[in-house]
């Protein structure tokens, strides 16, 4: 490393952001009159193909993105760093095709290994036993010294947004079964901490930013739900965007303090009926509709001034007003093809109606795993789609060029280009999110800490090293 | 999976009012609903084979 090469960091539009989505799937190995098989085994003969050309389960893709297996045998998937929506959802779909691409080997091993069965991994947020595993996402921030407070201050938003942005679930409990919008609300136990796994926060605090430290920080939300229409994520990921925007350029946001996060993310995930309401610091009662119509009327009122007024903006503003207004007036046809829970309440309570059944009956659950099924060939949310019955934001073309190549706009670059040369050149080496290393006799690394550069010179070279033979680094 | 309906292009009817000179609209969604009817039908028999047994058997440990 040669830290005197090391370039400034870019000055970049304040509203440029880098965005990163990390997404748990589960993991079900279908294998009826089999032994049993554990998850863990199941895991490992899904990344057999990656560790024969990775030497791990844990790698950076060609497409610049991670792909390891996480705690309790989650396949996860993380997008490299995007600098704008269309790149991040692109890299998101594009994840779901490089876990399913996996399955069909994984499925010829444990052939081969005596148990026939079949392989689902689902974009989805719980287990048939309840456990939980989630959708994170990042947002890039410039670093300021109060972080916690300025991160809180988007608590009722996280606690509220499951109205426009919600997975949807249907809640089993012992007095019967509803609709919910949210399954990941039940999994949350406070606020703001550095835990993940044995006390879930909204928002982690874990300081890692993956970038220049002295300049920025990641804010990692792990409140959200995983969820399969490209709409959703487009509102989840832009009206925070949107929000963080107004915050950086120190516009107050409304006062909604809640006196009780936990009680009210459960109370409004609970209630599609949106009536429920979630009481203020202040003493108010306030339903989530009114909480978010707040934050939305917020943002309009910068529209042409701190937030630029683009297409993408309008498209945003436009969902996320019509999912207030879908909840306030129960017409849920109003955000049927774009937004998760409504489109998956459409389809349960058709089947619902078409079964005359109770909404615990098992069929119903059995539909709700096909909806999350990753599989374009076989999963029921591309049936859909297909369909015209739930909306695109990128092309299939683009979701397909994501799959094998980085966002070009942002350092994913850089590390997209130098794993596909050093994959080509047969040459070993190690990445993580700020280094480019070149194992072995003529080790290299390079330190890439500004997640908006995506040129480099030291990258040129290093690049230029493994083309062609393998000759010395000088 | 298919994409062959039992009411041909179900969505070829979203561009033009129906023939009694329905709405645009009424029309898109008559056909939106036959169309997830005819997913419906598709995925039925799938759907009801062992389907407790299938659901009980997807236990992880959870994440993050």
């Amino acid at each position: 490393m040669n830290g005197a090469d090391v370039p400034a960091p870019l000055e970049v539009d304040p509203a440029r952001r880098i965005f990163g989505l990390e997404t748990e799937f589960g993991l079900h190995l279908d294998a009826p009159g089999s032994r049993s098989v554990t998850p863990e085994e199941v895991a490992g003969h899904l990344f057999h193909s990656v560790v024969q050309w990775g030497r791990s389960s844990n790698v950076f893709l060609p497409n610049a993105s991670r792909l390891y297996i996480d705690v309790g045998a989650h396949p996860e998937y993380a997008t490299a760093e995007c600098d704008n929506l269309t790149d991040l959802i692109a890299s998101d779909k594009a994840g779901e095709r490089i876990v399913h691409d996996l399955i069909a080997g994984a499925e010829r091993r444990l052939a081969a290994a005596g148990i026939d069965g079949t392989i689902y991994l689902y974009k989805n947020n719980t287990d048939s036993a309840g456990n939980s595993y989630g959708c994170h996402e990042n947002y890039l921030v410039r670093r300021r010294a109060d972080f916690k407070a300025f991160a809180s201050t988007l608590l009722p938003f996280f606690v509220t947004r499951q109205i426009v942005t919600g997975a949807g679930c249907i809640t089993r409990t012992p007095g019967g079964a509803h609709y919910s919008f949210s399954p990941r609300a039940d999994h949350m136990w406070e606020g703001m901490s550095s835990a993940t796994t044995r006390s879930r926060p909204m928002i982690n605090t874990r300081d890692e930013p993956h970038a220049n430290a002295e300049l920025y920080r990641r804010m990692h939300v792990i409140v959200g739900d995983s969820t399969m229409a490209e709409p959703t994520a487009l509102l989840k990921m832009g009206s925070t965007d949107l929000l963080l925007r107004l915050m950086e350029a120190r516009v107050w946001l409304p006062e909604l303090t809640l006196a009780r996060e936990m009680q009210a993310i459960r109370d409004v995930a609970h209630d599609v009926s949106g009536k429920a309401t979630v009481e203020l610091a202040d003493g108010r009662f306030l339903t989530a509709t009114e909480v978010q119509q707040e934050y939305l009327d917020a943002v309009r009122a910068h529209l042409g001034g701190v937030i630029e007024q683009t297409a993408e903006v309008d498209t945003i503003l436009d969902l996320w007003q019509r999912g207030i207004d879908a909840v306030r007036r129960q017409d849920f046809s109003l955000i049927d093809t774009e937004i998760d829970w409504a489109i998956k309440h459409r389809l349960v309570s058709r089947y619902q109606e078409r079964l005359a059944c109770g909404l615990d009956d098992a069929r119903l659950a059995r539909l709700e795993m096909a909806f999350h099924d990753v599989s374009p060939d076989r999963g029921v949310f591309y049936a859909l789609q297909a369909q015209g019955l739930a909306k695109t934001v990128v092309t299939t073309e683009q979701v397909e060029q994501a799959v094998t190549t980085a966002p070009q706009s942002t350092r994913a670059r850089l590390r997209g280009q130098f794993v596909t040369a050093a994959l080509e050149a047969g040459r070993d080496f190690t990445v993580d999110w700020v280094h480019l290393k070149i194992t072995g006799p003529e080790s290299r690394v390079v330190l890439l800490k500004d997640p908006f550069r995506n040129v480099d010179e030291r990258v040129d070279v290093l690049l230029e090293s493994m083309r062609g033979p393998a000759t010395p680094l000088n | 999976m298919p994409q062959t309906t039992s009411s041909g292009s179900a969505f070829d009817d979203e561009s033009t009012p129906g023939e009694d000179g329905a709405p645009a609209a009424n029309a898109a969604a008559h056909s939106s609903s036959d169309a997830i009817d005819d997913l419906l039908d598709q995925i039925d028999g799938s759907l009801q084979v062992n389907a407790e047994q299938f659901v009980r058997s997807f236990v992880q440990k959870g994440g993050q």
